[in-house]
């Protein structure tokens, strides 16, 4: 299950199993809220338990990106496997990202 | 050596996962990679999104009791046809919709392209089928729908049926 967690100007963001459109619409939604509500600069998203991502997740990633860059924050992907990996190269987010 | 199966159902985002977890299950008889199912669970998932939120312009899915979730959102009936034909060691898959049609299908496929920003939507999916994929084919015509055909030699080849 995705959970949103705020720690210090840290939004954490752990993502679910799979990440496709219809998860997307909820996980954009909600990180947004967060966003707004707290004094939140940077974002963490944890795929510890995704196993499956397509572009959604990019969409996610790139949305968010965009709403917190320009006020200095940065966006951070933690323990991606090999796929989601594979999906964050493809796209070029690795350059916007920073994959620990 | 050859095996096909057809797979009709309602244009909502929920049904995404069926979509991919039924591909997946129709070639584990080929004994593919990891690697190689998850680049065609991907390819299927951007095709069968696309034809749901741009073709038919549903962008929500089934809740658990089978009503449209969220409310708000206006749903259009429709259907998308996935077609999987297995032969030679080769996949070909065939995502169909009778949507409202691509009016450019080449500036659609150009990566960062997307026609509906607003909904957090990267503009990749074309881009990933193209990369997992061996073949990608887009036919299409505005008012009467999509069709995209995808082919993917899978290496590892022999059927598990043949060596038992």
């Amino acid at each position: 299950m995705e959970s949103f967690q705020v720690i210090d100007n840290c939004l954490m963001v752990k993502l679910p199993e799979e990440v496709d459109h219809y998860q997307a619409g909820y996980i954009c939604r909600e990180a947004d809220r967060y966003l707004l509500r707290d004094d939140v600069c940077n974002v963490v998203f944890d795929f510890e338990e995704t196993s499956f991502m397509d572009s959604s997740g990019i969409g996610i990633i790139m949305g968010r990106y965009k709403k917190i860059a320009c006020l200095g924050g940065k966006v951070y992907a933690i323990n991606a496997g090999k796929q989601v990996r594979r999906i964050l190269e493809l796209s070029g987010m690795n350059r916007l990202v920073e994959v620990l | 050596m050859k095996n096909e199966m057809e797979l009709s159902f309602d244009a909502v985002s929920s049904n995404e996962g069926l979509a991919r977890v039924a591909v997946a299950a129709f070639v584990t008889c080929l004994n593919p990679t990891l690697e190689e199912l998850a680049d065609v669970k991907t390819a299927v998932s951007e095709a069968v999104t696309n034809a749901i939120i741009h073709g038919y312009g549903n962008t929500f899915g089934y809740s658990r009791h089978g009503e449209v979730r969220p409310a708000c959102g206006e749903y259009h009936q429709g259907k998308v046809r996935l077609v999987c034909r297995l032969e030679h060691g080769v996949l070909e898959v065939m995502v169909e919709d009778r949507g409202k049609g691509i009016e450019d299908v080449e500036k659609a496929m150009e990566p960062l392209f997307t026609t509906r920003p607003e909904l957090d939507r990267s503009g990749m999916g074309f881009a990933f089928m193209e990369a997992f994929m061996d073949d990608l084919e887009v036919e299409s015509e505005p008012g009467v729908g999509t069709v995209v055909r995808m082919k993917k030699k899978l290496t590892s080849g022999g059927w598990i049926a043949e060596e038992g």
